[in-house]
């Protein structure tokens, strides 16, 4: 198979600053809501939706579409954004998130937001709800994909492994799951909270293949999908190896962006330094 | 005598046959909850789901998400208290179209104890928006609802007991079972006896106890608790002098409570009690032996009746 040319890397790492930017944007007029998880998961999100799944925005509800869901849903910004870019809805509804009479909930809720495949906020069902989905495609004799996303610190919930074991047992090799690998929950590092280590090793113990990578190169992520995608005969898992708040320096790296959103002047520079990348991928072209 | 569980097993391979998109989830009690019929009819379209019961209800709301009609069924205990928020934010908040059919509800369970013995599950789902909770009494009535369940969209839960029950009802009565109606299975002007799922066999044999003794007591068969029969309960209150609730479930949040806030906000001065557990977790025991010590029988129902009419 071809790999991917540059020129559409380069395409979708613009994106991914494009989507940076909105989630600022969203974060900083909804005086609410959590940087750390959405910033670091926007580049997944932007090789799945701009470039490796099937849909059709025009048809949110079609039974062969690639199923999305983002089971740590506090990271609702960075999928509205990605959403609204690939034309789910009109990209000025970003800017009405979490306010009364919206489309936009806080977390994802799939009765208001077209593309919302399942409503989520609760941490540790999505993995559940996407077995149903593949055991379904599986039924239907449908050849669609599903994938999930998960936090780190989310898999300390019980019922993640309930999910994973129901996956492997019934070899849902249309499930692609990831883990957005950043180190950081709420408490602090998830290896003080509550030791995930060694998570390549949990998985695959649970029947998963498993890749790992870093889940910040585009490439690389769009070669694990593939990857996953091709897999036979069990789930697949890709260990994003991230940044908490990812594009902001000083976000990055830092528990206290988890769920506060920048005031005034931090949105200020964040927006800099978000434009600033942006040039710069504008002037490599 | 005919369990309701069998019930339920007998109408989910009928209605496995009309909805080629219907598809039962179990969590290693198939046996016991009778779905075991279904899997041994459609096998790909049953799923052994282990136990673990927060998986089998989120990977339910996935699966309704692709248009099947999910049954979902373990043990009352399990299939509420276990996933309540499983229930709540995928299928509830969802409007997901899962059925999660539970058996074992209530005290007369028996011997397993407290541990096994649901009796807040009504409650627990009641409050939850989007929600319709049922507990059809026999075994006729049962099969209709499954029925009727498998028919409309939404979230649903229902819930039998563990034990055989006599027939109430005949092959006739079928088109008179509706979600969200109240049945009048015996008429009556002195006391309203508004029962569910269990206890309405005791409430009926408490009938012919008070027309012994110059009673005449009315008999609700209250099989969907939400959305409650509001128009029955008030012509009820209205046409009788005295209200009974009865049913296998805590006082707190169920039947009893339902109607109880009715009447309070429709300013409708009636006597009035629930009958059902009172506020405690109950114990181990002979389920007749337990029933008679929680007070929750028909020796129990005709003494209250007397009492609200004295
Ligand atoms: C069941 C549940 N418990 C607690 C929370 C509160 N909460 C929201 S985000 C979060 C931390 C999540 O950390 P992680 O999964 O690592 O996500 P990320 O780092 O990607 O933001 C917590 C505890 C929740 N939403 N759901
Ligand atoms: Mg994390």
């Amino acid at each position: 198979m071809k790999d991917y040319d540059d020129k559409a890397i380069h395409e979708l790492d613009l994106t991914a600053v494009k989507i940076r930017k909105h989630v600022i944007e969203m974060l900083f007029r909804a005086e609410s809501g959590h940087p750390g998880g959405s910033l670091s998961a926007v580049d997944a999100l932007v090789a799945l939706y701009f470039n490796h799944m099937n849909y059709n925005p025009k048809k949110p509800c079609d039974p062969e579409r690639d199923r999305f869901i983002l089971s740590k849903g506090h990271a609702a910004p960075a999928l509205y954004a990605v959403l609204a870019e690939s034309g789910f809805f009109d990209v000025k509804k970003l800017k009405k998130i979490r306010e009364i009479n919206c489309m936009l909930q806080g977390h994802p809720a799939c009765l208001y937001t077209p593309g919302v495949e399942a409503s989520t906020g609760s941490l540790g069902h999505g993995l559940s709800f996407a077995n149903g989905v593949a055991l379904a495609g599986r039924l239907d004799k449908k050849d669609y994909n599903v994938y999930v996303m998960m936090g780190d610190g989310e898999t300390g919930e019980g019922q993640i492994w309930e999910a994973a074991a129901v996956a492997a047992h019934y070899r849902l090799d249309n499930i692609t799951a990831m883990i957005d690998r950043n180190f950081l929950q709420i408490d602090g590092n998830t290896e003080d909270v509550l030791r995930l280590e060694s998570v390549r090793d949990r998985w695959s113990s649970f029947g998963w293949y498993v890749i790992e990578i870093n889940g910040h190169d585009i490439r690389e992520i769009l070669r694990a999908l593939r990857d996953a995608d091709a897999h036979q005969k069990q789930p697949s898992m890709i260990i994003l190896h991230t940044i908490k708040g990812k594009g902001v320096s000083f976000m990055e790296n830092n528990v206290d962006f988890h769920g506060v959103p920048p005031n005034e002047m931090e949105y200020k520079l964040a927006m800099e330094e978000l434009d600033l990348a942006q040039k710069k991928l504008e002037v490599a072209v | 005598m005919v369990n309701p569980r069998n019930a339920y097993g007998e109408a989910l391979i009928r209605l496995g046959k009309k909805y080629k998109n219907l598809v039962v989830l179990d969590a290693d009690l198939s046996k016991s909850t009778k779905t075991a019929m279904f899997a041994k009819e459609y096998p790909e379209r049953f799923f052994e789901m282990g136990i673990a019961e927060a998986n089998m209800i989120s990977t339910a709301a996935g699966l309704a998400s692709c248009g099947k009609i999910p049954f979902v069924s373990t043990f009352a205990v399990f299939a509420t208290g276990r996933v309540y928020d499983q229930i709540r934010m995928d299928v509830a908040y969802s409007e997901a179209n899962v059925k999660i059919f539970a058996t074992h509800g209530g005290i007369s369970v028996g011997k397993d104890g407290a541990s096994h013995q649901m009796i807040e599950d009504l409650g627990l789902m009641r409050v939850l928006p989007n929600m319709i909770v049922m507990a059809p009494s026999d075994a006729t009535q049962t099969g209709r609802i499954v029925e009727l369940m498998a028919a409309s969209k939404g979230p649903m839960y229902a819930r039998v007991g563990r034990a055989n029950a006599p027939l109430i009802y005949e092959k006739k009565d079928l088109q008179d079972i509706k979600i969200g109606k109240g049945m009048v299975v015996k008429n009556g002007s002195d006391v309203s006896i508004i029962a569910c799922g269990t206890m309405v066999e005791p409430a009926l044999e408490a009938q012919k106890t008070l027309k012994k003794d110059g009673i005449s007591a009315r008999v609700i068969d209250m099989h969907t608790i939400k959305p409650l029969d509001e128009k029955l309960v008030i012509k009820c209150a209205k046409e009788t002098n005295a209200i009974i609730t009865a049913e296998e479930h805590s006082i707190i949040g169920g039947l009893g409570a339902a109607v109880a806030e009715l009447i309070a906000e429709n300013n409708l001065s009636t006597k009035f009690v629930r009958m059902g557990i009172k506020d405690v977790f109950c114990e181990s025991g002979d389920p007749t032996e337990l029933l008679e010590k929680y007070e929750l029988n028909e020796k129990h129902i005709v003494k209250n009746a007397k009492k609200l009419l004295n």
